[in-house]
């Protein structure tokens, strides 16, 4: 403990206290970074990581506290302030305009002299990303570029700006395993040359891996500071959870071996032609829960719409009892009297209406039942209250709009509409992300009951350690190919690993399993 | 015969390119100001009044341009300090403009005891004269450098205007705001003061656009009811037109302008168009490439991406 | 030590609160609006007070009023259903033009049909020529995303002068010899008169009803909602998003047409260049004032045809030009506009060090 007081504090954010309305996101916090130090920032979501550290980046401004930056007090009204104080940090939604080149990108906004732009400037770019050992084109248009490349331009425009204070929030949660060892690298090289970093993050393996402390914040709280040399994967989970957590997975056994849906060479290309999905090929049987991984943008959410009959296939067939589904829209495939349910990852913005109450909510699939031009809510109305008392939601009332409820009510709303229209498929996308560990489990339950009743689920995940307990196969998606179907009992995380980055070396091309 | 065509369509296009000129700054920094027509129509009458008082152009144009910054100083506080739709702001501007003219005008009119007229001295600091030497080109001559000094005006702030947006880092700053606030923002550039300097000069450069139509259309003498007329809104279009670029506005401005003057100049007996025909052609050439530009789906030369939409930094 | 204003997101505020803030940001603007008159050398109370005489003072001031407020009232219902739908149409200027138009070539061509068939029949030509107005600009948003404020905006001049077309050319009135118009309607193709005055009124009212209804209660109205919402959501509750675009579009364009059908054949029994007068335009602000609630719409609109009426009489009994009527509008509405910012957001004030 003496050892610190010896060193500089880059960082003290101290009693931070920061609400919105009625809602308290941090509630006195207390935070110190040392210079050549990685903090990792550990909390469930909803914990309120993101809202201190936009404290630090001056996109909000405290209620109440104190910050200190290499000792000095500061207030920070904006991000230009930050950056002046040195804090460069990197969202976990890039802040890049699409329509500007990485040269234009990294350049905005800076404070060099002189009133025209070099001619030459992406020139010094190239040559700070080769420093850096970067690889990026320094005149790609931004929307041209895949995630890691954004990623890889957001770093870049910290390095020229020469922060030394960098905050990143969850970046590896769109990168591959290499992507994110590579990203560890250069995090590890800026703390060498004396970089305080802060990196937020749910993911407890690299936390362990990265960090030299963790803070634990939990419902708006500083729960402790912990070395990470002293601690592990239990005892932090338990800080974060706030108990023992039992973090095994119920997996349940069903017997119905009995097929429900296939997939045969299906295909789907976007607006510009590029090929999402490449000739997939599964199938989906009752009472089984079939898992989908994958790196984020691998094909997932276009296999989830494909299906749900929201995307034009560009060949394939989607059979459901040897009825194919291709080229049906989700109208027609309910007219079949196929009950589908489709839980997509954009809950409020797909999923529901995000300014109606539940009532209009439960609506939406059934707002056509009835004859007449009139829209009948009273069996909806009973339907919302019925869900509110059996799923625990947390509302004012069934009419408030459904956006002001909380992230793990708001699933709760959805998918307890859906599993009422008692479906036989049930796809959900990324089911649990944004809901803390409570609110996960009670969804991880719900969908166990569906599969026991005999339900074929699909289970697009992206926390492997869940997906292998939960389901019974798992299928990996990579560049919208399947590069592998596995059972979930014989397979170690690892091999998942590797399939999803697909290391078969082939280059993207499928092989068989 | 065709000289005098261009020539004339020259001049019918000058006041749409300070209007085009103009909303592009605001827009480019994501604001689309629908009170071009009112900003211009205070302008027309602010140019005139200082004219028809001091006698002098400089005095005149800047008594213009001072009039639409602060018609629009009035809409970069509605929508970028109090957030306000803008849209209906931009309507109301023009409503307001439009008023606040009109009411001037007559009063002036009243106060002046009939029409009210330039002095012959202000005619000729504003009449049309060849440049020396470049005037005397054969052709070239007559047609591009023998025009009244706003037509050089308008086309050297269009080329100012290209120059800032696409070179400098200021212009860059710009173009982001207009993109995406919010990366503007988090890299250190002040949105609000970027979105008011912007706001601030289209509405200033927009409002030279009215003086011109009002000193120089208007042959010296106020009318009321007619001297803005409309081309406030065919500034919009042309912005569409010119695809958000100043420096291609030029050429539209006069293709527009020529539009609006070809009913004089086609031989009647030979090719018979209704007249009103003329006149509309701007506005279907306009919805043409507005149709043409989203099948391309092109990000460059559409609209900015975050026109229309006001910024909250702490938005959730 | 500084001090910086800084905004901060409210919570939702309640209605009664939202109704007193609505009320506070009308005074200011009276208050500014006199101030603007008082600096013009007249006595504010006195504007005021004869501006609302002059709206209500007699039996023919009412008439004036309420002719003002009709097709107001109804391209402000026609704008309504397309807002809701977050379809930024601000056409509605030429999709009454196009009502007008329409309405018109059955009052000129047909005038010998019963006078009941044909004014339903120019009620349908008006409808459809607003319809289709508004159908463009909604196909091309739905099979390439084109923008539709820019499109609606440019179809508003193509209607304008198409009229003028008509007027030069095939409609032109062969019995006027100096400025070309269109000639009056035949008695037959006029609008008839309900309580002393032309029958818009009523369908102004009827459509508020209906509007009213149709948003609220119907299947149709619930599918407007839900893609004004998100189209995604919209997609994904099998809605055709697509069709419903086009519908609602040839709805309010419709709704628009009426309106022009009404001044056609009610208020000016000839189509002029004037027949839609900036009606479309105040009509958006009028719309989005009332929130897109019908019977806001009705009372915005009273309001502001009052304003217009009562300034009419300026000009004699102040000598003061009619434009006054457009600088208070503006002046009003300008409050208006910063007032609703406190609905959704407050001022703070902190100390700034540095």
């Amino acid at each position: 403990m003496e050892q610190i007081n010896h060193e500089t504090m880059a960082i003290e954010l101290k009693q931070i206290t920061k609400t919105f309305g009625s809602v308290v996101a941090n509630n006195k916090i207390d935070l110190s970074v040392k210079q050549g130090e990685i903090l990792a920032l550990l909390g469930e979501n909803g914990s309120g990581k993101t809202t201190l550290m936009n404290m630090l980046s001056g996109i909000y401004r405290p209620d109440s506290g104190s910050i200190f930056i290499n000792g000095a007090p500061v207030t920070i009204n904006s991000p230009e302030d930050s950056i002046r104080l040195g804090v460069g940090m990197i969202h976990q939604h890039f802040k890049l305009v699409e329509a500007l080149t990485a040269t234009d990108n990294i350049l905005l906004g800076s404070r060099e002299k002189g009133i025209f732009l070099h001619k030459k400037r992406s020139e010094k770019i190239r040559e700070i990303s080769e420093r850096f050992g970067l690889e990026v084109d320094p005149e790609k248009k931004i929307y041209q570029m895949s995630v890691s490349e954004k990623q890889t331009v957001e770093i870049l425009k910290v390095l020229y700006r020469k922060a030394d204070i960098l905050i990143l929030d969850e970046p590896t949660a769109v990168l591959t395993p290499q992507e994110t060892t590579r990203l560890f690298e250069i995090l590890r090289r800026m703390k060498q040359e004396g970089c305080a970093v802060i990196i937020i993050t749910h993911k407890l393996n690299e936390v362990l891996e990265i960090s030299d402390r963790v803070t634990i914040l939990r419902k708006g709280e500083s729960v402790a500071t912990v070395t990470t040399a002293e601690t592990n994967a239990r005892e932090l989970t338990e800080l974060m959870v706030g108990r023992p957590v039992e973090l095994a997975i119920h997996h349940l056994k069903t017997d119905f071996h009995e097929n429900l849906l296939e997939v045969h060479h299906l295909s789907v290309a976007d607006e510009e032609g590029f090929e999402t999905l490449k000739d997939v090929s599964f199938d989906l049987n009752r009472g089984e829960i079939l898992g989908v991984a994958g790196v984020a943008g691998s094909g997932q959410k276009e296999l989830c719409e494909a299906i749900a009959g929201l995307l034009p296939l560009k060949k394939g067939a989607i059979l459901y009892h040897n009825e194919d589904l291709a080229g049906k829209s989700p109208n027609e495939i309910i007219k079949m009297g196929i009950s589908m349910s489709f839980i997509p990852e954009d809950r409020l913005g797909m999923g529901l209406a995000a300014s109606m109450g539940m009532v209009d909510n439960m609506l939406l699939k059934k707002y056509n039942e009835g004859k007449g031009p009139f829209v009948s809510k009273k069996k909806a109305r009973e339907l919302a209250k019925k869900l509110v008392k059996q799923l625990d939601i947390v509302t004012p009332s069934v009419d408030t709009p459904v956006r002001r409820l909380s992230g793990g009510n708001v699933q709760k709303v959805l998918l307890g509409r859906e599993i009422e229209s008692e479906p036989n498929v049930l796809i959900t996308a990324y089911a649990v992300r944004g809901l803390d560990i409570n609110s996960s489990y009670t969804i991880y339950d719900l969908l166990n009951e569906q599969k026991k009743k005999g339900v074929g689920v699909l289970f697009i995940g992206e926390d492997l350690d869940v997906m292998l307990e939960l389901c019974d196969r798992i299928m990996v998606l990579c560049h919208g190919k399947i590069t592998g179907i596995v059972n979930a009992k014989e397979v170690t995380k690892e091999e998942l690993g590797l399939l999803m980055t697909d290391a078969s070396g082939k280059g993207g091309d499928a092989h068989e399993v | 015969m065709i000289i005098n065509f261009l020539f004339a369509a020259i001049k019918a296009g000058t006041p749409l390119l300070f209007g085009t000129s103009g909303e592009i700054m605001s827009e480019k920094s994501g604001n689309i100001n629908l009170g071009v027509e009112g900003m211009m129509f205070m302008g027309a009458f602010m140019g005139f009044y200082a004219a028809y008082h001091t006698g002098s152009l400089a005095l005149a144009l800047l008594a213009a341009f001072a009039i639409g910054v602060f018609a629009a100083l009035i809409y970069a506080v509605l929508t970028v300090s109090f957030m306000a739709n803008q849209n209906v702001t931009g309507l109301t501007l023009t409503i307001f403009g439009t008023g606040v003219a009109k009411f001037f005008g007559e009063m002036m009119i009243s106060k002046s005891g009939g029409s009210p007229k330039l002095s012959e001295r202000f005619l000729a600091s504003i009449s049309e004269k060849p440049i020396p030497v470049l005037g005397d080109i054969p052709l070239l001559g007559k047609l591009l450098f023998s025009h009244n000094p706003l037509v050089y005006l308008s086309v050297i702030i269009a080329i100012i205007c290209t120059i800032y947006m696409l070179k400098t880092r200021h212009g860059l700053n710009m173009r982001a705001v207009g993109e995406n606030p919010g990366a503007a923002d988090a890299a250190g550039v002040n949105v609000t003061l970027v979105k008011y300097v912007h706001i601030l000069l289209g509405g200033g450069i927009c409002a030279l656009g009215g003086a011109y139509l009002s000193l120089i259309n208007g042959g010296g003498i106020w009318n009321n009811s007619s001297v803005v007329n409309g081309q406030g809104w065919i500034s919009v279009a042309l912005v569409i037109f010119a695809s958000w670029n100043p420096a291609k506005a030029i050429f539209g401005s006069l293709v527009f302008g020529a539009f609006s003057v070809l009913q004089f100049y086609v031989p009647k007996n030979i090719i018979v168009i209704p007249n009103a025909f003329y006149v509309m052609l701007p506005f279907i050439i306009t919805t043409l490439v507005l149709i043409i530009s989203s099948m391309r789906k092109s990000r460059e030369g559409s609209q900015p991406a975050g026109c229309g939409v006001n910024y909250f930094r702490e938005e959730r | 030590m500084k001090y910086k204003i800084q905004v901060v997101k409210k919570a939702e505020v309640s209605l009664s609160k939202n109704l007193l803030l609505s009320l506070l940001a009308i005074v200011s603007a009276l208050l500014a609006g006199g101030i603007f008159i008082l600096a013009i050398g007249h006595n504010p109370l006195n504007i005021y007070g004869s501006i609302v005489q002059g709206a209500w003072r007699s039996p023919i001031a009412i008439k004036g009023t309420i002719k003002i407020a009709i097709p107001l009232l109804i391209a402000s219902l026609g704008i309504t259903p397309a807002f809701q739908m977050k379809f930024w149409n601000i056409g509605a200027e030429g999709q009454i033009i196009m009502g007008g138009i329409f309405a018109t070539y059955f009052a000129l061509f047909f005038d010998h049909l019963p006078h009941g068939l044909l004014l339903l029949l120019m009620f349908i030509a008006g409808m459809l020529g607003g319809g289709l107005w508004g159908l463009i600009p909604a196909y091309f948003k739905t099979k390439f995303g084109t923008n539709e404020t820019l499109f609606t905006l440019m179809l508003n001049y193509i209607a304008l002068y198409l009229i003028k077309y008509f007027t030069e050319g095939p409609w032109r009135d062969p019995a006027s010899s100096g400025f070309p118009k269109i000639a009056s309607f035949a008695k037959n193709a006029r609008l008839d008169q309900v309580l002393g005055l032309h029958a818009g009124w009523v369908i102004g009212l009827l459509l508020v009803v209906l509007v009213f209804i149709y948003l609220n209660f119907t299947k149709r109205g619930y599918e407007i909602k839900v893609v004004g919402e998100s189209t995604n959501t919209a997609r994904y509750a099998g809605m055709n998003v697509k069709k419903i675009v086009m519908r609602t579009m040839f709805l309010s364009g419709a709704i628009c047409g009426i309106a022009g059908m009404t001044q056609v054949s009610g208020a000016a029994f000839t189509l002029g260049e004037g027949v839609a007068g900036g009606v479309g335009f105040t009509a958006i602000i009028v719309a989005w004032l009332a929130k897109l609630n019908p019977v806001i719409i009705l009372i915005v609109t009273v309001l502001f045809s009052m304003l217009e009426k009562g300034c009419s009489v300026m000009q004699s009994s102040f000598g003061l030009s009619t434009a006054v009527s457009s600088i208070l509008q503006g002046i009003i509405l300008f409050f208006i506009l910063a007032f609703d910012f406190f609905t959704r957001y407050r001022f703070v004030l902190r100390k700034s060090t540095n």
